[in-house]
């Protein structure tokens, strides 16, 4: 059996990348066997994507050798890896969503026979590759409208039917909920089983736990460390990713003011996507918003402020209704939102750092509706320098680190002057230090005497941050819990009622 | 905590801040925005063609080209601001001719002032404009089909008026005032189109509403969540649109001295090769004023110098044909480099 073959499938060999006189590999060592988890961990910009690109073939080493099955292996091309047996699954992923799975399982190198394209092989052998993963659904189905969870699927069935031997994974769960990352792990146990060899990138420190069998850390370019279990105390994992002992996850949270800032009475959304929500949150309060994916908590904070419609219910700030009809609206009463997908929502990449904080800030930085660059670059570096952006003011949004555009986009928004701040989902696709930086503004805010909304999926956040927290589940307030009484096994029965 | 956020020392983002001090007073470059590529383009078509032919760079040459480019530049600023947003408006050539006609049919048929007929033209264009961008917003067409029936609808409608026929006769000062030049240098179909193109390049550059139109053709969701009136915006962007097809349409009527509902065909897409060459972005969020003006002297050089040069009209659609195609392959070579 494969399994117990303990001879590397693939050997990396002092592997170095330079880009011009800067290099960003430094002669990294790494093995992968069948049948094994390897998770590769660090934080942004600690080499992972660089090094799992040059194992996928997308660019070529400057130095160093690979191994592949005991041969050279040095792939010019993603296809050429994909050839011998390597699958990629990216973080965004790269499903044509109008065509149906089996196209999208054989996009580019399409079954034919007699120079037509032959559906029937295609369907058959991408059913074989679903039904390896435990998958339902029939390979005639178009990709749009599955979720992302079923997506991630397709993409690894995708690479097990063109007979990968190794998949790298990267971020696989950023986008799943509790139940959908529990169905993934069961199929890459499954996959194990069979032999496959998996390279796992993650931030979820404690998933990593539960699923990998060996952890390798990079930071700065180098392998810094390596773990011969996964089950490794999260504390030495984050230790060895930041290269400095941490005396704290999260920091201390204040207490909130008996001041009531906010109140929500009865909310419910057209859509159904959630009904009866009632809370209230005090000044210098941290409210958590926790529950499945699905459950309705980004629904519930968009139409909070006024980003979607609300049908029924009011929000009251301090005494006054002030349930707004458009996020400049929210805007006006210092509501604001800092969006789950920055990408997306939060900044425009590829406009400057200074643009994009002065976006919400147009009014207060123009005199009589008009601008100077002078001015809008004076007071976009304020906020740069107030929240540590790593970046000019002058530098494209795209060109920052997840980290440092979110902090952008709360810079944006704080510049706002907001009396209430929902944040959702503030650290997603973060790196470990840059977090930290990020839960250290939130309890500022709330010290401040904000209120302060955050909504998020990773449990240990959301209890690490709040005063108080609210679950959620199908669109209904589930409870809402006092930090004293809130803990995983407690939110988590409430999430799942 | 005194220094709460991040986890820059103070050190760390005084020198940060000190290097991200804007320099002060005007900077040509920023001005340029990213149309260096083309205005060196532009340069070198003049030298070229002062070396090529005898007349090009006579004053009066130079002048006769700020004549002929005066309606297509008083287009290309509103398209450059409907490009802006990720918008397109096709209807501006038939919007032109809608204009003139409404004029002429106000002045000429019916016998009221010079001054009503413009008017009254102009706001009907500002109509069609808001027309398209209601389309738009409202009823959420895109914007290329809400334009493209605009662009047939306006048309119709500008046959209808004198079931197709033109309208000629206006008062000998109006179209005096496209070839009288003031101080013995321009005329004022050329003065409005400098005024136009100012105008254009303040609001873009110099207040929060340009920037907004930064904002919405960068990311529309991103500008709707930072409180800016996407559709308001969106529609107004229409409306200044259909009102400057308006305006070159009068322009075109003085330099014409007739009007005619056949006038204009084709020029929305002369409008958005000026505004493409110019370095506009068609997906939205980047470009500017500056480039478009640049575009637009591209084309209006390029035609010039071609007569001058006896090139046949067909030769030079082709060649214009190349110069866009050029003008944008280098763009995207540039970007992705």
């Amino acid at each position: 059996m494969t399994f117990t073959d303990r001879t590397p499938i693939l050997s990396l060999r002092q592997i170095r990348k330079s880009y011009g006189p800067l290099e960003v590999l430094h002669g990294v060592d790494l093995d992968v066997r069948a049948g094994e988890v390897v998770a590769l961990l660090g934080e942004n910009g600690a080499g992972k994507s660089t090094l799992s690109n040059i194992i996928s073939g997308a660019i070529q080493p400057s130095s160093g050798d690979m191994t592949w099955l005991g041969a050279p292996y040095a792939p010019a091309s993603p296809r050429a890896a994909m050839d011998v047996g390597v699958g990629m699954i990216h973080q965004e992923l790269k499903l044509l969503p109008q065509l149906s799975i089996a196209e999208n399982v054989f996009v580019g190198r399409y079954l034919t026979s007699g120079g037509r394209i032959d559906r029937k092989a295609m369907e058959e052998r991408a059913q074989a590759g679903l039904q390896r993963l435990g998958l339902d659904i029939s390979p005639k189905r178009v990709v749009e409208g599955l979720s992302t969870a079923n997506q991630q699927l397709i993409e690894i069935a995708k690479a097990l039917t063109l007979n990968a031997k190794l998949l790298i994974l990267d971020e696989p769960t950023a986008a799943l909920g509790g139940e959908e990352t529990q169905l993934l792990f069961r199929q890459i146990e499954r996959l194990k089983s069979e032999g496959v060899g998996i390279i796992y990138i993650s931030h979820r420190l404690e998933e990593i736990r539960q699923i990998a069998d060996r952890i390798v850390v990079m930071r700065d370019g180098a392998k810094v460390q390596e773990f011969d279990s996964g089950d490794v105390p999260i504390r030495s994992i984050v230790e060895a990713m930041v290269g400095r002992s941490l005396e704290r996850m999260f920091p201390a949270v204040p207490a909130p003011a008996d001041h009531v800032m906010l109140e929500v009475k009865g909310l419910a959304s057209p859509r159904g996507s959630f009904r009866d929500i009632n809370f209230s949150v005090r000044k210098g309060e941290v409210f958590g918003i926790a529950g499945l994916v699905g459950a309705g908590r980004t629904e519930l904070v968009r139409a909070l402020t006024g980003a979607d419609p609300i049908s029924a219910g009011e929000v009251v700030l301090e005494g006054k209704t002030v349930t707004p009809r458009s996020p400049a609206d929210a805007i006006r009463n210092g509501m604001v939102l800092v969006p789950e997908d920055r990408k997306l929502q939060g900044v425009v990449l590829d406009h400057p750092i200074a643009e994009n904080i002065a976006y919400a800030n147009l009014k207060e930085i123009s005199a009589g509706g008009f601008i100077s660059s002078r001015k809008l670059h004076q007071f976009a570096d304020r906020y740069i320098a107030k929240f540590g952006v790593k970046g000019r003011g002058s530098q494209n949004a795209g060109e920052l680190s997840g980290g440092n555009q979110q902090k952008v986009v709360l810079a944006k928004w704080l510049a706002c002057k907001p009396r209430v701040v929902v944040l959702d989902e503030p650290t997603r696709g973060i790196d470990v230090g840059a977090r930290s930086s990020i839960y250290d503004t939130i309890m500022e805010l709330a010290r401040e005497g904000l209120a302060v909304i955050v909504v998020s999926s990773d449990l240990e956040e959301v209890l690490g941050v709040s005063n108080r927290i609210m679950v959620m589940a199908q669109g209904k307030q589930a409870g809402i819990l006092d930090r004293s009484e809130a803990n995983d096994v407690s939110v988590m029965e409430l999430a799942t009622l | 905590m005194p220094n709460g956020f991040g986890r820059l020392g103070r050190e760390e983002w005084m020198s940060i801040a000190a290097d991200q001090q804007p320099k002060a007073g005007f900077n040509v470059f920023s001005a340029l925005r990213g149309a260096t590529g083309p205005l060196i383009g532009l340069v070198l078509l003049c030298v070229f063609l002062a070396f090529a032919t005898d007349k090009f760079m006579s004053v009066r040459n130079l002048l006769n080209i700020l004549d002929q480019i005066s309606v297509l530049g008083i287009m290309a600023v509103g398209m450059t601001l409907v490009i802006l947003i990720g918008g397109i408006d096709l209807a501006v050539g038939s919007v032109l001719a809608l204009a003139m006609m409404v004029m002429g049919y106000v002045a000429n048929v019916h016998g009221y002032p010079m001054g009503v007929g413009i008017a009254v033209a102009l706001v009907v264009a500002a109509i069609a404009g808001a027309v398209s961008g209601l389309l738009i917003t409202v009823f959420r067409v895109p914007a290329f089909i809400a334009t493209l029936a605009m662009m047939s609808a306006a048309r119709g409608v500008a046959n209808m008026i004198t079931d197709g026929q033109q309208i000629v006769g206006f008062p000998s000062w109006f179209s005096l005032l496209a070839y009288t030049r003031f101080g013995g240098f321009l005329t004022l179909t050329v003065a409005i189109m400098i005024v136009v193109f100012i105008l254009g390049w303040i609001y873009l550059r110099y207040t929060s509403g340009g920037r907004s139109l930064y904002a919405i053709g960068g990311n529309p969701e991103v500008a709707r969540l930072a409180g800016i009136n996407v559709k308001l915006f969106t529609t107004g962007v229409y409306v200044v649109s259909g009102l400057l097809a308006g305006l070159a349409g009068i322009v075109l009527a003085m330099r014409l001295d007739s009007v005619q509902p056949t006038a204009g065909v084709g020029y929305e897409l002369d409008t958005i090769a000026a505004v493409v060459i110019g370095g506009t972005s068609l997906t939205g969020g980047k470009g500017g004023i500056f480039g478009t003006l640049v575009g637009v002297l591209i084309i209006g050089v390029l035609r010039n110098g071609l007569n001058l040069l006896g090139v046949s009209p067909f030769t030079q659609a082709v060649v214009i044909g190349v110069v866009i195609a050029l003008a944008v392959a280098a763009e995207s070579f540039k970007k992705n480099r």
